[in-house]
């Protein structure tokens, strides 16, 4: 394995608060009014000229859609974490037997595509099931049938890969300073873990986080090739039924939109509760 | 009999499904490969060119372009780039056929080829502007204004000063656009171009052997990903020369 890393996580959303002030200086100069008069037509000829009466037809199938793309980004973002966790430990601190294996899991999981990922195991392991009798006979089987655990573990998979390279960028950044003087006050090395390591690696990383939880949720769609009815694919469905090709697609649009923002706030204010001094 | 049907057919019949002549499918998956790759190439080159204009304009435009250009970087990245391909790639196109057919037009049929490119470009121009606009701003100012003093042209400036010199502080993230590109076509399976991912999966539905080719398709990636690593750590060596390593430098 060479040294480079494969892909150097982006930072979407700067969730730091803005530093330089010059650029506070309003939102109401000239220009930007003109912008949001344009804006706002834009969005107000949309929404009278385009048709909108298939909203309250679909309007139930619609909140389905919505529950279902957000609990499996934060069911997939949580687990996906707490795998990303060892995954950076073992990468920055662990003997070779745990951190190899920890690093071509990542690799193979940050050079293939999501796509093919979730294809291979929803058609792959999923016709492999079947031959086995005791995977049939088993309680899980009801649940191997469905659609839902091969995208939840695809998806968990794939940002655990992603979260893994950076929780190691993490861990190592921790000043070895902290670790020593945590063990030099006689911390036993769960403590240590517990209190020092880990709390500082997450601040760290927050920034990555919030930007690869914004990449999880621009993922969430390809669940909808597997069949999961999440947002996507029920803008798809009022696609077929309606014949209107605009519509859906602007509302799911507008749909991302709105809970990238709330992704993007939700992690200002925990950056915010955070007291950053660092040295 | 559990022990040998891990994959469906036997194992010699593993070479023959992946073999690229007429029986088996390697053939197909090697063309979607190569239609996977121009895609990419050229989506990358076009994120590369609106990246340029795209930093440039948020840097030293005017008050609306840079707002403009903050409004394209912010709804890109925030709108799934699924959904930024199909409406881009059926309305897109509709759009284009509309408009000719209004000037009195015959309509055109848009190549999946083409219209992936501009797409994913389109995608990858967003994403290129915030990495271009970060390196630009990390070139040490007075070089800028040394060559201003000069009295060099804006696009002699550029050529010969800021390309330069930001290069070394763009690699990195161009190297994750070029991977996320090589990655991104995937996405193109979803309308229908037949690229590595769509072919691999008409092999898999037609031999029923989903693993072996979804396997096969993954190993393919990766071996760009892998390959792409070596070559990019080669040119980041070529455009950091005279400059301090990247670990003496942390």
């Amino acid at each position: 394995m060479s040294e480079t890393p494969i892909e150097v996580p982006i930072e979407t959303f700067p969730i730091h608060k803005e530093k330089d002030s010059s650029r506070k200086a309003g939102l109401l100069q000239p220009h930007r009014i003109v912008l949001a008069l344009i804006g706002s037509a834009l969005v107000g000829s949309t929404v009278y000229f385009m048709r909108w009466d298939w909203l309250h037809n679909y309007g139930d199938l619609i909140m389905q859609g919505l529950w279902r793309t957000i609990w499996i980004l934060i069911a997939t973002v949580v687990l996906g974490f707490l795998l990303a966790v060892p995954l950076g430990l073992a990468q920055a601190s662990g003997p070779a037997i745990l951190a190899v294996p920890a690093r071509v899991f990542c690799t193979i999981i940050r050079g293939t595509p999501l796509l093919i990922q979730l294809w291979l195991l929803y058609y792959g392991l999923g016709s492999l099931f079947p031959q086995y009798p005791w995977i049939r006979g088993s309680e899980l089987w009801p649940y191997l049938r469905q659609a839902w655990p091969y995208a939840v573990l695809a998806l968990t998979l794939s940002y655990a890969g992603y979260e893994g390279e950076v929780m190691r960028g993490a861990f190592a950044s921790v000043p070895k300073g902290q670790l020593e003087a945590a063990r030099a006050f006689g911390m036993r090395r769960f403590t240590i873990f517990r209190r020092i390591w880990l709390p500082q690696a997450i601040h760290r990383a927050l920034p990555t986080l919030a930007g690869e939880a914004v990449l999880q949720l621009k993922s969430t769609p390809l669940v909808a090739t597997i069949t999961v009815v999440d947002l996507y694919s029920v803008a798809s469905r009022v696609r077929q039924d309606t014949f209107l090709t605009y519509e859906p697609l602007l509302l799911l649009a507008a749909g991302y939109l709105v809970i990238t923002g709330i992704i993007v706030f939700l992690f200002r204010r925990v950056e915010r509760l955070i007291p950053s001094k660092l040295g | 009999m559990a022990d040998t049907s891990i994959i469906p057919a036997a194992l010699s019949g593993i070479f023959e499904l992946l073999s690229p002549n007429p029986p088996g499918w390697g053939g197909n998956l090697l063309r979607g490969l190569a239609h996977s790759l121009q895609i990419a190439l050229g989506s990358f080159g076009m994120g590369l060119v609106i990246g340029t204009l795209g930093a440039y304009g948020k840097l030293y435009g005017g008050p609306v372009v840079r707002d403009l250009a903050a409004i394209y970087t912010t709804l890109v990245r925030a709108i799934p780039e699924l959904v930024l391909i199909l409406l881009l790639y059926y309305a897109g196109t509709d759009l284009i056929n509309r408009v000719l057919e209004g000037m009195g037009y015959q309509r055109v049929d848009i190549s999946g080829l083409v219209a992936g490119i501009v797409v994913l470009g389109f995608v990858q121009g967003a994403y290129a502007t915030e990495v271009l606009r970060g390196a630009i701003k990390s070139i040490p100012q007075g070089e800028v204004e040394a060559a201003r003093a000069y009295g060099m042209s804006p696009s002699l400036m550029m050529r010969r000063i800021t390309l330069p010199a930001m290069l070394p502080h763009a690699l990195p993230g161009l190297a994750n656009l070029w991977l996320i590109s090589t990655k991104d076509t995937s996405l193109l399976a979803v309308v229908g171009f037949a690229e590595l991912t769509l072919e691999t999966r008409q092999a898999a539905g037609a031999t029923k052997a989903y693993f072996l080719f979804y396997v096969a398709a993954g190993a393919l990636y990766l071996f760009i990903t892998l390959f792409s690593n070596a070559i990019i750590g080669r040119v980041e060596i070529w455009a950091r020369r005279g400059m301090p390593s990247v670990k003496e430098a942390r």
